[in-house]
């Protein structure tokens, strides 16, 4: 698996071949600089480390700066290790959007949005209890029944009920690469991807 | 929005289309695809309201073909427009002259701006 590391920038629209109007995303990926090469010999596993994002040296932690030092590189504010990657890079060598080609599908990981504490309806997809009318009160979006009587007595553990909703790690599949910026950095991807504008997000290939 | 992403997509605006708004009469050259094969179709008729903004905004364009109210919306950045031509300039007072709907013979009739 190869990839780059960027930031969400937002959405637009674009018209494809067919004139028809697509929604995109526009991230800013990369340039990544390899800051760790681990072989199955020396670490266990195949894998490529790439950092990415500058940031001062007054909020870098001497680890990090050496670890990067390896790298000729100062220290970048993420790293994420691709494994089982087929390029051929060396230790300190920058990766941009010229990996992507146009019209291939790529996998992107990000945060989604936080979305505070939700229902069953939103959080799970429940469909709530159905009829508004015929004697229910109060009950449009009630998660039902959540277990059985005195056997066993209890609720079992993952059931899904209310909670915090958003917030965590969610991978979009398949996004097809509209358009590649290779001076500014860009690569514009088909649909949506999970996030706020500005957060981080890992493009996969 | 973000400027870069704003600047994208300004790329993608067109520039080269008349200056129409609601009222006018207009003929949109649409290109349409069968197959391999490309050809222009002709739709002519009033704009009734131009919508949204930037790379995203669209125009609603209706006639009246074979005594039934017909209504058609293209984005306005779309490549697939080849041309607009500008027929007459209407004068209205709103930018939504939705009224049309309703209206039926001399009454739907818009007045032309005199210069």
């Amino acid at each position: 698996m190869d990839g780059l590391i960027g930031k969400k920038l937002g959405m637009t629209s674009m018209f494809d071949d067919n004139g028809k109007r697509v929604a995109c995303t526009v991230i800013e990926a990369g340039p990544c600089v390899v800051s760790q090469i681990k072989t199955s010999d020396k670490d266990g596993y195949k894998a490529i480390q790439l950092a990415w994002g500058d940031k001062k040296e007054k909020h870098s932690v001497a680890a990090e700066m050496g670890h990067m030092a390896k790298a000729k590189s100062s220290a970048k504010r993420k790293t994420v290790e691709f494994r089982d990657s087929d390029m051929s890079v060396n230790l300190g060598d920058t990766l941009d959007v010229s990996i992507f080609e146009l019209g291939e599908y790529v996998d992107v990981v990000g945060t989604s949005k936080g979305k505070g504490f939700q229902g069953v309806v939103k959080r799970h997809g429940f469909s709530g209890v159905g009829e508004a009318t015929h004697g229910q009160h109060n009950r449009l979006r009630a998660p039902g029944s959540i277990g059985a009587c005195s056997f066993p007595g209890r609720v079992f553990k993952g059931t899904r009920m209310a909670g915090r909703t958003g917030g965590e790690r969610v991978k979009s599949f398949n996004l097809q690469v509209l358009k590649i910026d290779a001076d500014r950095n860009l690569v514009v991807l088909k649909g949506s991807v999970p996030g706020h504008n500005g957060s981080t997000v890992i493009i996969e290939k | 929005m973000n400027s870069i992403v704003n600047s994208l997509s300004a790329e993608m605006i067109r520039t080269d289309l008349p200056d129409f708004k609601a009222g006018d009469r207009v003929t949109v050259f649409y290109k349409i695809k069968e197959g391999n094969k490309e050809r222009i179709q002709q739709y002519q008729g009033d704009v009734i309201q131009r919508r949204n903004s930037g790379i995203d905004e669209t125009f609603t364009v209706r006639k009246i073909s074979n005594g039934i109210g017909v209504e058609r919306i293209f984005p306005t950045n779309s490549p697939f427009i080849e041309k607009v031509e500008v027929n007459r300039r209407g004068k209205v007072r709103r930018a939504r002259i939705f009224y049309l709907r309703t209206q039926i013979g001399k009454a739907a009739r818009i007045k032309e701006k005199r210069s």
